[in-house]
C-alpha cells in the first residue's frame, strides 16, 4: 500500500527508535493510513551488537508502532530486510490480519571503533573466531571462488559499482552515488584481496518500511496496489567451509519457491525490474545466476551488455542498490522492497525504469553466505 | 476474521530439562529434541517439513547473527527457516500463519535454552534495559520485579503470601515431573525467610536457569499422523510499552490483549480450560496472568491459590507441571516448554501429573524483563 524511507547516511542523529518512526511515519502517510489502521506490526533488525542492546526488537518496538499490537520481530542475518515483508504478508494472507506494517532499522554508527568489529561475533567461537576473522575477510574468500571457477576479472565485477552509484546519483536518500570509473574502483585501496574499497557498500544508520493490506482492504485504500505474488526463502548449512561457494544453491531454492507461487516459468523472461542484494559488487552477479535471471558464470557479460542499466533490457538495481544508497542491514533488504514498490507504481522518479515494468523481484542474503530471501512483486 | 484451517499439534520433543547439560552442545540438544519431535509425528523432516523456526536471541547464544547455527540440527539445510527473536508461543503462532496461508503444510517450531553456557545472565538481562533512561537504574535487572511485585501488591490487594504459596504448590507440583530440576516440598516460611532480592521479592520465588529444548511440529494434515492431534484452537501475542517508566504495574495487559485475541480466535468469550500454564518467572507473575487471563477478578489470584483451588487436583489447576519456579526458566523456550506440558496433559500422558478429563488447556508466556510482551495458545483434544 505504501513504502517510506530515513536518509541513508554513515552517522545520523537519530535514534533507533526515531529511525523506525520516521520511515513508518512515510510508509502509512504515502498509503493515507494512520498508526490506528495497522493491525500488526513486523520489526526488522540485524545483529544486536550494533545497538548494544539485548532483545533489541522490544527496544525498537514503540519507534515502529507496535506498541499494544501483535509486534513480532523476525531474524535472518543479512536478508531480514526482504524478510521482514514477507513475515508481514504471512500475517495479512494467513486471513489473521487486515494490515500489517513491516518496519527494517539499523543502526551501526555506535559500533566503536567501526561497525565491522560487530561481526567477529558472528563466527564459530571454536574454529573461526580464534582466527580474527570479519566479513570482508570471508566474502573476499567467495569473490575469489567465483572469478576463478567462471573466469571473470576484477575489472568486468567493477562494473557493477560503476552503474550501481551512478544510479544513487537520483536517489534522494542515497548515501554514496557517485560517478566513477572501472579505473576508480580498480585502483582503490585493497581490503582484503580481491577486495577493494570501492567493492563494498558503506556502513549505514537508515530504516525503510512498507504496509501491506489484504485483497479487501485493499480496495478501500488505493486503486494502485502493488501485489505480493510470490515469497521464498532459503537457508544453507552452518558449515560454510564444506559448500562450493562459487554458486549460491540456498538462492536457487528461494528463488524457486517464490517463482512457483508467482506462476513464473521463464524468470528472465518474466521479471521486468530486479533489486538482487549488492553489499559487495560480485553478488548483485553471484546473485542474478542464483534468481536465474542469469547462467551461471554469465551475469558479469550481461553487465558489459548493458543489460543491468537502468535503461537496459533488465535493470538491476536502479535504486543504486547497497553499493550506492547505503548498506543500514534490515534497513538496506527493505529499501529494495520499497524501490521495486516505487517502480511497478511508475513512482520512481528520475530513477524509473524505462520499459513497462509490471513483475518485479527484490532478493536478500545474509548469514554465513548462507541464506536468501526472494519477493516477487506485480502491478495491479 | 476469515474461516481458518484446522491447525495442530502433531508431534512434541524435548530434551536435556537439567541447570546443566555438560557433554552437550546446544546444538546437540536441538537434534534430540527434534529428532523426538519427528519420530512422535511420524515425519521426515527433509520430505514433510515445509519450514523451520527457530525462536531465539542473539545474547543468550553468545553469538552474534545466531540463526546462522540453527539449520543442520533440525534438518533444515537448504530448506526454509527463520528466526523469531521472540518467546516460542510467538514462534508458534509465526508457524500457525505460515500454515493458514496455504504456502506449507506442516511447520517445525524450535526454541532451546542453553544457560548453562551464559557466565553473565544478570548482565545480559541488564542489556536489554533502555541504555539510557534506564539501564544505569541498578547493577541488578530485578529492582524492577521488586518495583512491579510491590505495586502489584498495592494495586490488586492480594496478600504478600499469596506469591509464597505460588512456590510452595509450583515446586511441589515440580515433585511429580520427570522434567523439573526444582522439585520440593517447603513451606511458605521458609520462601519468606530466603534472602531478598529486590524488596519485597525473595530469592525463592524467582525461577532459576535450566537448559532445555522443546521442538514442536505443527501441521494441517493432523488425520495422518500416528499421535491424537492437539489442536490450536486460538492463538495471540501482543507488546505494551518499552518504557519501564510508562508501564502499568499492576495489570499485565500484553496478556490480556493475547488472550482476547486467542479467544476472538477460537470464537468463545473467554478461556474455559481444564488447566492453565501460565508464566510464572516471578512468584507474582502467576498472580498477575491469574487475573489477566480472566481466570479469576482482579485482586482474587490469591484467595483462589490460598483456598488451593489452582492445585492440580482442584478445579482450576495453574501450573501443574511445576512451572518455571519448579521446571526452572528456559528463556525463549519458556513458553514451548508451558505448551510442551499442556499437549502431554491433552494426550493423557502427563503420568504422575495428569490432570483427570483435561481436554483444553491455555498456556501462556512472558518474555521476561524489562519486556511488556507475551503470547497465549488456546490447546484443545477433540
Amino acid at each position: 500500500m505504501g513504502a517510506g524511507m530515513t536518509l541513508f547516511r554513515r552517522r545520523l542523529l537519530e535514534t533507533g527508535k526515531e529511525l523506525s518512526f520516521e520511515a513508518a511515519r512515510q510508509a502509512l502517510e504515502s498509503a493515507n493510513l494512520s498508526a490506528k489502521d495497522v493491525r500488526s506490526v513486523v520489526m526488522g533488525t540485524a545483529p544486536e551488537a550494533f545497538d548494544g542492546v539485548h532483545m533489541k526488537g522490544e527496544y525498537l518496538l514503540d519507534g515502529a508502532g507496535g506498541a499494544n499490537k501483535p509486534y513480532t520481530r523476525v531474524y535472518v542475518g543479512g536478508g531480514t530486510g526482504v524478510f521482514v515483508p514477507i513475515a508481514a504478508w504471512w500475517h495479512v494472507a494467513s486471513g489473521l490480519f487486515d494490515t500489517c506494517l513491516a518496519v527494517s532499522e539499523e543502526k551501526m554508527s555506535p559500533v566503536h571503533p567501526h561497525p565491522q568489529y560487530a561481526f567477529n561475533g558472528i563466527f564459530d567461537y571454536a574454529l573461526e573466531r580464534p582466527l580474527g576473522v570479519n566479513l570482508v575477510w570471508i566474502f573476499a574468500l567467495e569473490m575469489r571462488r567465483y572469478m576463478h571457477k567462471y573466469g571473470i576479472t576484477e575489472e568486468e565485477i567493477a562494473q557493477v559499482a560503476v552503474k550501481n552509484k551512478a544510479n544513487a546519483l537520483d536517489h534522494p536518500c542515497a548515501q554514496l552515488g557517485a560517478r566513477i570509473t572501472v579505473d576508480d574502483v580498480m585502483k582503490s585501496e585493497p581490503m582484503v584481496w580481491p577486495v577493494k574499497r570501492l567493492d563494498i557498500s558503506p556502513p549505514s544508520d537508515g530504516a525503510a518500511a512498507v504496509v501491506l493490506a489484504s485483497e479487501e482492504a485493499a480496495k478501500k485504500i488505493t486503486k494502485d496496489p502493488v501485489w505480493i505474488d510470490g515469497v521464498g526463502w532459503s537457508i544453507d548449512s552452518t558449515y560454510w567451509t564444506d559448500r562450493e561457494l562459487a554458486y549460491p544453491q540456498y538462492l536457487e531454492s528461494a528463488a524457486k519457491m517464490a517463482y512457483r507461487m508467482a506462476g513464473i516459468r521463464n524468470a528472465r523472461k518474466e521479471v521486468d525490474v530486479v533489486e538482487a542484494y549488492d553489499p559487495f559488487d560480485y553478488k548483485e552477479l553471484h546473485h542474478l545466476e542464483g534468481l536465474q535471471l542469469a547462467r551461471k558464470g554469465e551475469a558479469a557479460r550481461l553487465t558489459t551488455q548493458g543489460v543491468t542499466q537502468r535503461n537496459g533490457e533488465m535493470p538491476v538495481n536502479p535504486s543504486g542498490g547497497l553499493l550506492g544508497v547505503g548498506n543500514p542491514i534490515a534497513a538496506a533488504g527493505t529499501m529494495k522492497v520499497c524501490e521495486i514498490f516505487w517502480q511497478l507504481r511508475g513512482e520512481a522518479g528520475r530513477r524509473q525504469v524505462k520499459r513497462d515494468a509490471r513483475t518485479g523481484v527484490a532478493q536478500a542474503w545474509g548469514d554465513l553466505m548462507q541464506f536468501s530471501s526472494v519477493l516477487v512483486a506485480r502491478s495491479g | 476474521m476469515n474461516t481458518l484451517r484446522d491447525i495442530a499439534i502433531v508431534g512434541v520433543g524435548y530434551s536435556g530439562f537439567s541447570p546443566h547439560t555438560r557433554g552437550l552442545s546446544f546444538k546437540e540438544l536441538m537434534f534430540e529434541a527434534a529428532r523426538r519431535a519427528y519420530d512422535d509425528a511420524g515425519v521426515d523432516p527433509r520430505k514433510d517439513v515445509g519450514s523451520f523456526i527457530s525462536c531465539t536471541e542473539d545474547l543468550w547464544e553468545g553469538n552474534s547473527i545466531a540463526d546462522e547455527y540453527m539449520p543442520d540440527q533440525v534438518g533444515a539445510a537448504l530448506r526454509p527457516m527463520c528466526t523469531v527473536t521472540a518467546d516460542g508461543i510467538q514462534g508458534l503462532a509465526m508457524a500457525f500463519m505460515q500454515i493458514e496461508t496455504g504456502l506449507v503444510d506442516t511447520v517445525s517450531v524450535e526454541a532451546h535454552s542453553k544457560l548453562s553456557d551464559v557466565l553473565n545472565r544478570d548482565d545480559v538481562l541488564r542489556f536489554a534495559f533502555d541504555p539510557v533512561f534506564a539501564r544505569g537504574a541498578s547493577r541488578s535487572p530485578y529492582f524492577l520485579a521488586g518495583l512491579e511485585m510491590n505495586r502489584y501488591l498495592y494495586e490488586s490487594r492480594n496478600e504478600r503470601e499469596a506469591c509464597a504459596a505460588v512456590v510452595v504448590k509450583n515446586r511441589g507440583n515440580a515433585l511429580l515431573n520427570p522434567r523439573a530440576s526444582y522439585g520440593e516440598r517447603m513451606s511458605a516460611s521458609k520462601v519468606l525467610r530466603s534472602k531478598t532480592i529486590a524488596h519485597p521479592l525473595k530469592k525463592q520465588e524467582v525461577s532459576q536457569p535450566t537448559d532445555g529444548c522443546v521442538v514442536l511440529v505443527l501441521s494441517s494434515k493432523a488425520s495422518r499422523r500416528p499421535r491424537a492431534p492437539v489442536w490450536i484452537e486460538g492463538i495471540g501475542w501482543s507488546s505494551g510499552t518499552p518504557w519501564i517508566q510508562d508501564a502499568d504495574f499492576a495489570q499485565a495487559h500484553y496478556t490480556r490483549l493475547s488472550v482476547e485475541m486467542a479467544c476472538r480466535m477460537a470464537g468463545v468469550d473467554e478461556p474455559k480450560v481444564d488447566l492453565y500454564e501460565l508464566d510464572d518467572t516471578f512468584s507474582y507473575k502467576e498472580l498477575q496472568h491469574m487475573e489477566a487471563v480472566g481466570l479469576c477478578a482482579r485482586g482474587e489470584a490469591g484467595k483462589m491459590i490460598q483456598q488451593g483451588r489452582t492445585a492440580r487436583d482442584a478445579d482450576l489447576p495453574v501450573n501443574p507441571s511445576g512451572g518455571s519456579l519448579g521446571v526452572g526458566h528456559l528463556v525463549e523456550a519458556t513458553g514451548l516448554h508451558k505448551v510442551l506440558e499442556a499437549c502431554l496433559q491433552l494426550r493423557g500422558e502427563a503420568g504422575r501429573m495428569q490432570v483427570n478429563g483435561a481436554k483444553k488447556a491455555l498456556a501462556q508466556s512472558w518474555r521476561g524483563l524489562p519486556t511488556s510482551s507475551g503470547a497465549a495458545v488456546i490447546l484443545g483434544v477433540r
